[in-house]
């Protein structure tokens, strides 16, 4: 039996003044899951993740970490490690010293802590650089630094905010598969705040989308991608068309849109757009009452019947795809 | 090359100015300081008679003994009130515009001259003065405290009082370059209080703290009209050694002094260098 280290969100509330950045959330963070808090800039996630590292102040409600209410703790005291957006290394100490920096402030004699911080900088593979300073790192690196300072303290949740964003896009994926290994390796809960759906996706066994300092959808990857309950959710998590129906929203996910000759499919509309992207093609039509849909066509099938911009096509989907969401 | 050229000219003005008013005068003043002189007239000639009086005179032994003793004393001093000073706008006070408001409050005494912010401490120091009277009504003395004015005590008062603001500048400037969420990260490594300031701040401050001991130690050591007047001319300086030779018209003794504490002084700036690279602040 493993030890509980669940993390609970318990009406978690922040506000600043009169304005209220995090509206009393509450959310259940399993033992050992990646979970991605995702959302547009300003949504709350990254106030949410401040609360639970410590770094902010609780307005109201409470965090809670393996059954201990840690919601006024000291940072150090919790249980919990940050990751910082810009890495936050401390410039002055060589990489060796940076991972060894909390060891030192508990006061552990200098051999145990270059061990132990040797340890650390073998598991993200950065010993061949352990005298380097910060400066003398690239991004890639400095991160992999970051990491190593983060998880000597044994946290058993470690929070990651905006890791990947200082990373140019080939590195963000590479670094993206480390993280994932990492975590399962350790087997910690990681809480990973992005407002990239790509990078959630391709990461997170829980997705939790937050809009308005508030959760708008919890749930596995597959799901809050496949089944969007709002029509926020399925425009953000991108690859879907929201159209407003008589009986009220759906979500039709683009790749599952199929097109017609024109009459023959439910819909009537002029192709506006078409942009290839290699393996697919995005065909985007605007329809009646002004509303766009895109189609993502495999290339193969849309060069074997082209179409031109201006030009009228029936646009059609299989009753089973199409999801009723709350607008 | 015509780009080249353009560059040149760039420079010139600012060269000629480095030139004329910088350069121009520390040469005369070594060339002066090989003369010779009676006691009415100067000779241009090459004679080493002033340095060698110089160096073989115990006066001058004492006077640069006790010249860098202010420098050291006034140095401490203005290093912990400009450390504190400067963490107290820096990380304190939260809002840029009180942060800028205090800031410019520490630069008022600046509006009016160092010599009248020199001269009114002797009022106040002085025999009868106001911290005499106070202490005396207060019980905590009998008598008036005779080393408060024309002391080292006032001399050392009135460097800090006069030059702790070119401490707080460049350590405030240091601090607010320093990253907060180094703050964070540090207080996320479980350092209390006391060690982010000692192991995080400190040293990330130290190039301010460099930039703040230059200014000092040459302000100090250049200095010649506070001690004068703080002292009630009881007390000696290199740069009170020199105005005296220049008061008696011994212009070649006074060189010679002045080459002397100038070659100092790029000594003791050259060995604070080698400790700190303050290049990267500037």
């Amino acid at each position: 039996m493993t030890i509980n280290t669940d993390l609970e969100l318990i009406a978690l509330t922040k506000r600043y003044g009169g304005t209220v950045a995090v509206d009393a959330i509450a959310h259940h963070f399993k033992t050992g899951v990646y979970a991605c808090l995702l959302g547009p800039s300003g949504c709350g996630k990254s106030s949410t993740l401040r609360m639970i590292a410590g770094h902010e102040s609780v307005s109201d409600g409470s965090v809670v970490l393996g059954g201990r209410d840690i919601s006024h703790l000291a940072p150090a005291k919790r249980g919990t490690a940050m990751m910082f957006q810009n890495y936050a290394l401390f410039p002055h100490l060589s990489v060796r010293d940076n991972v060894a920096f909390s060891l030192r402030m508990a006061g552990e004699d200098k051999p145990t802590r270059d061990k132990r911080a040797m340890e650390m900088l073998e598991l993200v593979e950065m010993t061949a650089l352990a005298d380097r300073i910060p400066d003398q790192l690239s991004g890639g690196q400095q991160q992999r630094v970051a990491l190593a300072r983060a998880l000597i303290t044994r946290p058993q949740v470690l929070l990651l905010d905006e890791p990947l964003s200082a990373l140019d896009p080939f590195l963000r994926i590479r670094m993206r598969a480390e993280l994932k290994r990492l975590q399962r390796e350790l087997g910690i809960s990681f809480i990973h705040v992005t407002h990239g759906q790509d990078e959630a996706l391709a990461l997170a066994d829980e997705i939790i989308v937050m809009n308005n300092a508030k959760i708008e959808q919890a749930g596995p990857a597959r799901e809050v991608f496949n089944s969007p309950k709002t029509a926020f959710v399925a425009r953000f998590m991108g690859g879907h068309n929201v159209l407003q129906m008589p009986q009220g929203h759906i979500a039709l996910r683009s790749d599952q849109m199929r097109i017609t000759d024109a009459q023959t499919g439910r819909m009537e509309g002029q192709v506006t757009a078409i942009e290839y992207q290699g393996a697919h093609v995005a065909l985007t039509a605007q329809v009646a009452g002004g509303q766009e849909i895109t189609a993502l066509l495999p290339d193969a099938q849309f060069f074997d019947n082209p179409s031109e911009p201006g030009q009228t096509i029936g646009i059609d989907w299989e009753d089973r795809v199409a999801h009723p969401v709350l607008a | 090359m015509s780009k080249q050229i353009t560059a040149w000219l760039q420079a010139a003005p600012m060269a000629f100015v480095l030139l004329g008013f910088l350069v121009a005068p520390i040469i005369m003043i070594a060339i002066v300081s090989f003369w010779g002189a009676t006691e009415y007239s100067i000779y241009p000639t090459f004679q080493l008679d002033n340095y060698e009086f110089l160096f073989s005179s115990p006066v001058t032994y004492t006077v640069f003994l006790n010249t860098f003793k202010y420098t050291a004393i006034t140095w401490i001093i203005t290093l912990l009130i400009g450390f504190s000073v400067a963490y107290f706008l820096a990380f304190e006070v939260r809002s840029l515009k009180w942060q800028i408001g205090l800031f410019l409050l520490c630069t008022i005494p600046f509006w009016t001259s160092n010599i009248i912010r020199m001269i009114s401490w002797i009022p106040f120091l002085g025999r009868n003065g106001l911290a005499n009277s106070a202490l005396i009504s207060m019980g905590v003395i009998d008598e008036p405290l005779e080393w408060l004015l024309f002391s080292d005590f006032s001399v050392i008062l009135a460097f800090v009082h006069l030059y702790t603001l070119f401490m707080v500048v460049p350590i405030f400037n240091s601090m607010m370059r320093i990253d907060r969420s180094l703050i964070e990260a540090a207080r996320d490594n479980g350092a209390s209080g006391w060690q982010t300031l000692r192991h995080v701040i400190m040293p990330l401050c130290k190039p301010g703290v460099m930039i703040g001991t230059i200014f000092v130690t040459t302000l100090v050591m250049g200095d010649f009209i506070t001690v004068r007047f703080m002292s009630g001319s009881q007390r000696a300086n290199v740069g009170r050694l020199i105005s005296n030779d220049i008061s008696l018209l011994q212009y070649p003794s006074a060189s010679a002094t002045a080459v002397v504490l100038l070659c100092t002084v790029l000594i003791v700036i050259a060995l604070l260098l080698r400790l700190v690279d303050i290049r990267k602040e500037l």
